[in-house]
């Protein structure tokens, strides 16, 4: 099961808006949109190892 | 019982949506995704039973297997194109999600193309 991989990505996203707040809130704007950027990057990696797997899957089952 | 997990994960992802996607609803949709993918990950196994089940079933039934796999080509094709376009639709990019449609349409035709002419032969043989 990859109930794993959502929390994760969900405590990342509770956390990059977090960090966002603190630094935004301590004038580091240009830092804080490049945390808001990590952590989509950190994101888009994990998923896109996953999008292959489903479409491997998709090929296998359906005999592409 | 797969399926009570299947619909407990779907909760739990749509209640982290739900809270991300005022704060950051890029991963939100990020999220999304990987809930559409793990869900039929989990489903895939079963899918592939009942493939090779079908497949079974048109070897005693006689049918070209050619045409099977057409078929199966064509959902696995519509599976596909409807989850992307989704993605896109939900992310407000119904733009792209069309232009998604169009061309999964257009790779269906394309597969179902040698069924189509099979048939009007059939069809121009009958016909006196």
């Amino acid at each position: 099961m990859g109930i794993d991989l959502i929390f994760r990505i969900a405590a990342i996203g509770i956390l990059v808006s977090v960090l966002n707040a603190v630094l935004n809130k301590s004038g580091r704007e240009e830092q804080a949109m490049m945390t808001t950027l990590a952590g989509l990057i950190v994101v888009l990696l994990m998923i896109v190892k996953e999008i292959a797997g489903l479409f491997d899957t998709v090929k296998t089952i359906f005999n592409f | 019982m797969e399926i009570i997990q299947i619909v407990g994960l779907g909760i739990i992802a749509t209640v982290f949506i739900v809270l991300l996607k005022s704060l950051r609803p890029e991963i939100a949709m990020l999220i999304s995704i990987i809930t559409g993918v793990v869900i039929f990950i989990v489903v895939a196994g079963k899918l592939s039973n009942i493939v090779e089940i079908l497949n079974n079933i048109a070897d005693k039934a006689g049918v070209d297997t050619a045409y099977l796999s057409t078929l199966l080509k064509i959902i696995g094709i519509a599976y596909i194109v409807e989850f992307g376009a989704e993605i896109c639709k939900d992310a407000g990019e119904s733009a792209i999600a069309s232009k998604i449609e169009l061309a999964g349409k257009v790779a269906i035709i394309f597969l179902a193309l040698p069924i189509i002419t099979a048939l009007l032969d059939l069809i121009i043989k009958v016909m006196p």
